[in-house]
């Protein structure tokens, strides 16, 4: 599904650029015949695409070129983020049933490594006498991220759109980070990741933290590359139940994809909090209490829950 | 007089040359090799199938490599405590042990490196910790204060050295041709002039002096890398006290074991006496009295309150799935040593040496109970994860490697009491006149 949208996406963009190359070109049988590579001639199919002042138009398929990929990142300015941005996720614990789909997107989209999750999701109970309720986690992304300080060659960094990541080409794999983590987020690559050799292959981009490599750490990289292209992350989309918000806390503005909330108003009147706040690590991922639940507290996909609990 | 002197001096070298191995001195270095060649074995298999061979997981992640470093950390200690401390303390009986206290310093830094090393997921990318190192990682203080220990144990072993080393190169046709050739590259320079008699004596009284807050740092900064972090049972500013009173603990004993072993292969019972093991077996006392109070305010308070946090570590380490190895590692490493050496009796050699044993056997299992159980307590509950992230026994390559590198620590100090002697000849004929005149 997600692929067929993207390709969609990819061929209606690949029109709007024809189109515009064409704009005030001279006149031939085909106004998009100017902006087609030397030599290639109209092969008489026609498409139909949406023009950008609204119009459908009709294209020769010959003409259609792909969009380039947006330039890849550097690393340096990987490490540095989007400027002005400062990244804020928002759970609501009233709308979790533990369907998962939170975690199958993370794994399929990260190539994460079976059994191994960025997103992870717990029974909790706060007492005894407390009702239990499902908490997703993901990177909670600290303000003081003691990860980011014990880490001995800058491998894991604090970005100033408030994301932490990991460069793999850096990490010399101490796990330290590991140890330092009191959220349990990261994640080992042990031995070589269960990836094909073609995406093993690419350079690794710490924005999509892909592909992961043998002997360094993962985790939740709150979709950076999703972010720089304005979109939201894959856990956020994916959640049936808008579970997950996420958006910007200088224009204060969180979204599920079909809702979008004032951030602070939807912390102030529902109550955020964080996890371990007395920890002093100051994350960037709040939770908004499992009260008046839209579900109750039952197995999920966890049909053997009381075995594993 | 002026006689009799010249032959006890005479007779003081004969025994105190290096010797060259029996048969068993053969054996015993066939079999450590052995060890260190399955050790490589298996850091081969980790190497090319990655950390995936050792049973370390998400959870654990880190096991008893950990634990190995912070041991050999720990019994490193002991060249700053017999050598430096005593030496600036004046206290002559020590004298014939500083070399032996040395050689172990050396050879435990030497391993406590390289075990770091095998612990690294990505150990080709070593050299980023000095291309790309961040200061503020305490990681980046214990491989500065590591590599400064090592270079002052190793002048602290090599400077005493020289005199010694100008009798080894009067004797060429006891010692051979390849070793006559490291002594001269090594001490041929020394000629014991007043001039250089001063300098030597200098250069040893500023590493004495620099040495001590070395060594403290060293195992300090080795307990930060628990204690900096938020987990239940690491999370202690008593941490750095804890582990330095048990390093010292652990050198003493091993110190203990080693002058028995050394005594016993090299028949010295002239030289290390029943007496040295009378008194070193009190200070076997006094570190062990102190590391157990460190104990009870490590574990007591915490037990106390009981934390919720703090409370399944807690009752896993005294009454759970921990407690049969934990109270092992107090009662061997702590309390029957105790026990045995409070005793006149219990501090002759072979019962000290016993008691030694304990010590150091028990102070290894105590290091894997700081790691280990630690780390199956997260702040999160371990959920959905495979069977095999929530408990923590090292496989075979684990243990075959950290066996090596307890054998490659042996060999070492093995090698380096065949090389030199074991007891500073040199101070024990001035000794020697002294106490004649």
């Amino acid at each position: 599904m997600t692929q067929d949208n993207n390709s969609r996406r990819e061929f209606l963009l690949a029109g709007l650029f024809a189109a515009g190359a064409a704009v005030g070109c001279s006149p031939k049988k085909d106004v998009f015949e100017a902006g087609a590579e030397p030599g290639v001639q109209a092969s008489g199919k026609k498409v139909k695409l949406l023009s950008v002042d609204g119009k459908v138009i009709e294209v020769d398929e010959a003409f259609l070129k792909p969009v380039p990929e947006l330039p890849p990142v550097t690393n340096s300015e990987a490490r540095l983020g989007i400027a002005g941005k400062k990244f804020v996720m928002v759970i609501d614990l009233s709308r979790c049933k533990n369907l998962r789909k939170c975690q199958e997107a993370c794994d399929t989209m990260h190539h994460v490594n079976p059994g191994q999750h960025w997103v992870k999701v717990y029974p909790m109970q706060d007492a005894d006498h407390t009702s239990p309720y499902w908490e997703p986690t993901t990177c909670m992304h600290c303000d003081e991220p003691p990860c980011v300080k014990v880490c001995p060659v800058d491998a894991t960094f604090k970005r100033q759109d408030g994301i932490v990541l990991i460069d793999s080409d850096r990490c010399i794999g101490c796990r330290f980070c590991m140890a330092a983590c009191p959220y349990s987020t990261r994640v080992f690559n042990w031995a070589a990741p269960d990836i094909s050799a073609e995406l093993a292959k690419l350079p690794y981009s710490c924005e999509t933290s892909v592909p992961q490599k043998k002997g360094t750490v993962g985790k939740c990289d709150f979709c950076a590359d999703m972010s720089r292209k304005g979109e939201l992350p894959h856990c956020v989309s994916a959640c049936p139940n808008g579970t997950f918000f996420f958006g910007d806390m200088n224009e204060d503005t969180v979204s599920n994809g079909s809702e979008t909330f004032r951030f602070s108003d939807l912390i102030r009147d529902k109550a955020g909090y964080r996890l371990m706040e007395d920890l002093g690590t100051k994350p960037s991922v709040y939770y908004l209490p499992p009260v008046s639940r839209n579900f109750p507290f039952e197995p999920g996909v966890d049909s053997d829950l009381k075995n594993k609990l | 007089m002026e006689n009799s002197n010249a032959l006890a001096s005479e007779k003081i070298i004969q025994d105190l040359l290096p010797q060259k191995f029996g048969t068993k001195g053969k054996v015993f270095v066939g079999v450590l090799l052995a060890f260190c060649l399955v050790g490589l074995f298996a850091y081969y298999r980790q190497l090319r199938y990655g950390l995936v061979v050792t049973a370390m997981r998400d959870y654990v992640s880190w096991g008893i490599y950990i634990s190995n470093f912070v041991f050999f950390v720990a019994i490193s200690l002991v060249g700053s405590l017999i050598t430096a401390v005593f030496r600036l303390a004046n206290v002559e009986w020590s004298k014939p042990l500083t070399r032996i206290a040395e050689i172990i310093a050396v050879a435990a830094i030497i391993f406590a490196s390289l075990i770091i090393i095998v612990d690294m997921g990505s150990p080709e990318r070593f050299y980023f910790l000095f291309l790309y190192g961040r200061i503020q990682s305490p990681i980046m203080w214990d491989v500065i204060v590591i590599t400064t220990y090592f270079f002052i144990s190793i002048l602290l072993l090599y400077y005493p050295l020289l005199p010694d080393l100008k009798i080894l190169l009067r004797f060429k046709e006891k010692s051979g041709k390849g070793l006559n050739k490291l002594y001269k590259f090594l001490g041929s320079y020394w000629k014991e002039t007043p001039h250089q008699i001063k300098l030597g004596d200098k250069a040893i009284n500023i590493l004495c002096i620099t040495i001590i807050p070395v060594a403290f740092s060293i195992h300090t900064v080795t307990s930060w890398l628990f204690a900096t972090t938020y987990r239940p049972g690491w999370d202690s500013t008593n941490f750095g006290a804890y582990f330095i009173s048990g390093a010292f603990l652990v050198g003493a004993g091993s110190v203990v074991v080693a002058m028995y072993i050394f005594r016993k292969a090299y028949s010295l019972e002239q030289y290390i006496t029943p007496k040295h093991f009378e008194k070193m077996g009190r200070i076997v006392v006094l570190l062990a009295l102190l590391y157990l109070y460190f104990n009870i305010n490590e574990y007591l308070v915490p037990a106390f309150k009981m934390k919720k946090s703090e409370e399944a570590h807690l009752n896993g380490l005294f009454a759970g799935d921990y407690a049969p190895l934990f109270w092992f590692a107090i009662l061997t490493g702590m309390i029957i040593p105790i026990i045995i050496l409070l005793f006149k009796k219990g501090r002759r050699p072979v019962p000290a040496f016993i008691a030694g044993i304990m010590v150091v056997v028990g102070a290894w299992f105590k290091r894997y109970l700081i790691v280990t159980p630690t780390m199956l307590h997260p702040f999160m509950p371990m959920y959905n994860v495979p069977e095999s992230y929530h408990h923590y026994f090292p496989s075979w390559e684990e243990w075959a490697i950290a066996i090596g590198s307890l054998a490659g620590t042996m060999l070492v100090i093995t090698i380096l009491g065949r090389i030199f002697p074991i007891i500073p000849i040199q101070e024990t004929i001035n000794e020697q006149h002294e106490t004649v005149a």
